[in-house]
């Protein structure tokens, strides 16, 4: 038990949790967006994909950063105008769209990632986003290393949380989007369009994933290779379930997991490493989150219209 | 019409040939009618007589085929209910459209300015909206959430909205089908404030004693087509009925019971409740042989916990349940079933037929593993399809043959074979839920005849029904049901409608016990 008290006193930790958390903290707010206006996106895991490759390939080919995660969020955007149109309007299956735009999503960027680079074996890397230093926090002794040394995005992420809050409880905006994955008859009956709502929730979520994904690639390993998302985008679906789709919780949550997830990568090094399977350590976030999730989730009150397809004129 | 109007005020709105096809249905047939200021225009008809959709065109949920509607004089562009809202009319919805998970002021708040505005300017949309509530009687608590709320709470909501909106022209669809007859009264008293204040009113019903209460002119459709137009001092209900159904219907008058032994008992049972379903408490209750117990209540009162339990879905939480003076134990839905008790749920779509499945699979659900339907193990489909046949004849439900679909049928046809099911079992104790919810008055009348004849051969008959009028007419005793409480039983006559409405609002319960 000592070896975790000793990981969780030192900084190092503190920043992995808030690094390998900011990728879920996008994709998860997306996500959030779309379900709180009555669409589940199983595009997201995808969805991250096209974004991680989209803003890796801007910059490897010779754009700016931020350069890289507008081109990843538009990308992001275009599968999410694709999965609105399909489950809005035509009130296609949510579950069968959303794995669709993520098989879709994947092996085009998949299929991208081989034409431009047909040649290459080892991935190359670009120059990431650097370490922001904060004048003053990022100095102070332990707190600066654990708290106020990470990158730009991971701020970005943060900050997303706050808007996303800010928008949904404070705004016109927000109001009608919770409405609309409440009861769209009730938008409908105060002259909103139901359709319009929704799919432009969808289109911000999704670009928002985007986002979540293009850090793995710009901020976090600085290379693009197959099978980097590996299950994220699922993760983020729990976390909005975790977080009772509200962004707060759902940022504690993805905290939480990024928590245990970097508490395993370091016990696997200690002594308990040596004798147990390095697979059980894999598995700790992933059974811990599970666990939280029947804990937390039981009083959650899920949007009472999520993937009920709106269409009007019908009786 | 036009002398007409300027006798009364200026015409705020006028439709002129209305037309709506549904596929092969046309639900409006070239309607034509105008409003004028301070009127209040009742809007008469049967179930699927076509008046909601009449009234969703005009707020723009639909769009009419043909024909175009004008508010103050501006032709609205159809389809768009946010154009109608900015013309000035606002609807009441017969199905309440408010997001549960929000508060009162959100939910007014909801679509009235731009969407891209920074923020929501609650606290003088609460001053307003407290000021309304004020003026017009319709107290709400703009912080409360709407999931909190009752039904005639939620009601009021919805008028709120219309008229934060500086709504004109009110719609309201049905609006007292969820309300205690106290409910009721209030809401005819802020419909007497709003008329005074200039605003005009639309109001769907198909109760007659209301449409003579509160309406100043009366429209009767029948089969989506304008059938009758009159001021209302110048008719009658006789005369509305006539219109309304385009026959002369008598009521079922039933004879005199001869009530026998109690073949039910419920002896202090009580059950949990579920969500936001209260559970019995404490309930006593006795049904005779030959008898109809009326059950009159607000929707969502216990009727739920009691049809449930009475049907073995729910078994007693305490207390004691006797069929025939036997005490039960092991209580299902199956044991229900062998003890007699024939069952009419209340909701025929969910919980009384199975959509796809044919009239001839719907009319064994109940019987399919007995004799003669089921023999050692295996369906005896053609039995099952004589036995299918002998319902449709002696029930006359229209239908295109037994092995169609039951989907297709309507609801006074899917309930008539329901009715058939239960009736041919031969049962000793039969629970009707909300037996003619929905029906037209034709099948309404055909119901409540076979229900009575049921009694008459002996059977015991609790009749739940959230509409008083149905059970003064057919109970011989009536009991009311709140909060999970049931009143004393009360003889038919004994009280008066505005007495059982105290019963059903909660008054007397507690000088009872």
């Amino acid at each position: 038990m000592t070896e975790i008290a000793d990981i969780l006193i030192s900084a190092s930790f503190w920043a992995a949790v808030l690094r390998i958390a900011s990728p879920l903290i996008f994709a998860t707010m997306g996500e959030l967006i779309c379900e709180r206006a009555g669409v589940l996106n199983l595009g997201i895991e995808g969805i991250m994909v096209i974004g991680a490759f989209a803003g890796w390939m801007t910059v490897y080919a010779g754009g700016g950063l931020w350069t890289g995660v507008a081109v990843a969020m538009l990308a992001g955007m275009a599968f999410g105008a694709l999965h609105g149109v399909l489950t809005v309007p035509f009130g296609l299956s949510q579950h069968v769209v959303g794995l669709g735009i993520t098989l879709l999503a994947t092996a085009s960027a998949y299929y991208a990632y081989r034409l431009a680079l047909p040649e290459v074996t080892n991935p190359p890397r670009i120059e990431p986003f650097q370490t922001l230093h904060i004048p003053g926090l990022s100095d102070l002794p332990w707190l600066g290393q654990a708290l106020f040394s990470q990158t730009a995005l991971t701020w970005a992420a943060f900050a997303c949380v706050a808007i996303v809050a800010l928008v949904l409880y404070r705004t016109p905006l927000g109001l009608a989007l919770r409405a609309a994955g409440e009861n769209p008859h009730a938008v409908e009956a105060q002259g909103l369009s139901v359709g319009a709502i929704r799919i432009g929730a969808v289109i911000v979520g999704s670009g928002l994933m985007a986002v979540g994904g293009a850090f793995l690639t710009m901020s976090a390993f600085s290379s693009f290779f197959f099978e980097m998302v590996n299950g994220r985008g699922w993760i983020c679906i729990a976390l909005v379930v975790f977080g009772a789709w509200k962004p707060g919780k759902a940022l504690l949550g993805a905290l939480l997991f990024a928590g245990f997830d970097a508490l395993q990568v370091r016990l696997q090094q200690t002594g308990m490493g040596q004798v147990v399977p390095y697979q059980v350590f894999l598995m700790i976030p992933y059974l811990l989150s599970i666990l939280a999730l029947i804990l937390m989730s039981r009083r959650a009150r899920v949007p009472a219209a999520l993937m009920t397809p709106f269409n009007r004129g019908e009786r | 019409m036009t002398d007409q109007d300027t006798a009364q005020g200026e015409t705020v709105l006028r439709l002129s040939g209305i037309t709506k096809r549904f596929g092969a249905l046309t639900a409006n047939d070239a309607i034509s009618f105008s409003l004028a200021k301070g009127d209040v225009v009742a809007l008469l008809g049967e179930n699927g007589a076509g008046k909601t959709t009449l009234m969703n065109i005009l707020f723009g949920h639909y769009t009419a085929d043909e024909g175009m509607v004008e508010v103050f004089g501006q032709a609205l562009p159809p389809g768009q209910p946010g154009a109608a809202l900015a013309a000035g009319v606002g609807m009441v919805h017969q199905h309440f459209t408010l997001a549960d998970n929000m508060t009162v002021l959100e939910n007014v708040l909801l679509g009235t300015g731009s969407l891209w505005s920074p923020g929501l300017g609650k606290p003088a949309a609460r001053r307003k909206l407290q000021a309304l509530a004020q003026d017009f009687g319709l107290l709400v608590d703009p912080d409360a959430r709407v999931a909190e709320l009752s039904v005639g709470e939620r009601q009021r909501v919805e008028i709120l909205k219309a008229l934060y909106r500086d709504a004109r022209i009110l719609i309201l669809d049905e609006p007292t089908a969820v309300l205690t007859p106290q409910e009721a009264d209030a809401l005819f008293l802020t419909l007497r404030k709003m008329v005074e204040q200039g605003l005009s009113v639309i109001f769907i019903s198909h109760k007659l004693h209301e449409v003579m209460a509160i309406s100043s002119r009366v429209l009767v459709l029948r089969h989506g087509k304008l059938v009758g137009e009159t001021a209302t001092k110048a008719t009658d209900r006789h005369q509305l009925a006539t219109l309304m159904v385009g026959a002369e219907i008598e009521a079922p008058a039933p004879a005199e019971a001869r009530p026998g032994a109690v073949l039910m008992r419920l002896d202090g049972v009580s059950t949990a409740p579920q969500g936001n379903r209260p559970g019995l408490k404490a309930v006593d209750l006795e049904l005779k042989a030959g008898q109809i117990l009326g059950l009159a209540g607000v929707s969502g009162n216990g009727q739920g916990a009691l049809a449930d339990l009475i049907s073995g879905l729910e078994a007693p939480a305490s207390g004691r349940l006797e069929i025939a003076g036997h005490p039960v134990t092991g209580w299902s839905p199956r044991s229900a079933l062998l003890s007699g008790i024939g069952r009419i749920p209340e909701d025929r779509h969910r919980t009384g037929t199975v959509a796809d499945f044919s009239l001839t699979e719907n009319a064994v659900l109940e019987s399919y593993r007995d004799a003669p339907i089921a023999r050692a193990g295996w369906m005896d489909w053609a039995a099952a399809r004589r036995a299918t046949e002998a319902i449709i004849t002696k029930y006359d439900v229209r239908c295109p043959g037994p092995e169609a679909r039951i989907r297709l049928l309507s609801g006074g046809n899917m309930q008539k074979l329901i009715l058939g099911r239960v009736l041919e079992a031969a049962p000793r104790i039969i629970l009707a839920n909300q037996p003619v919810r929905g029906l037209d008055i034709g099948a309404v009348t055909y119901v409540q005849e076979q229900l009575i004849a049921a009694r008459d051969a002996g059977a015991a008959v609790l009749l739940i029904s959230e509409d008083l009028d149905e059970i003064l007419t057919l109970s011989d005793v009536i009991r009311v049901i709140s909060g999970g409480r049931l009143s004393p039983e009360f003889a038919r006559g004994e009280k008066t409608p505005a007495e059982l409405g105290q019963w059903m609002a909660g008054q007397g319960f507690d000088h009872a016990a």
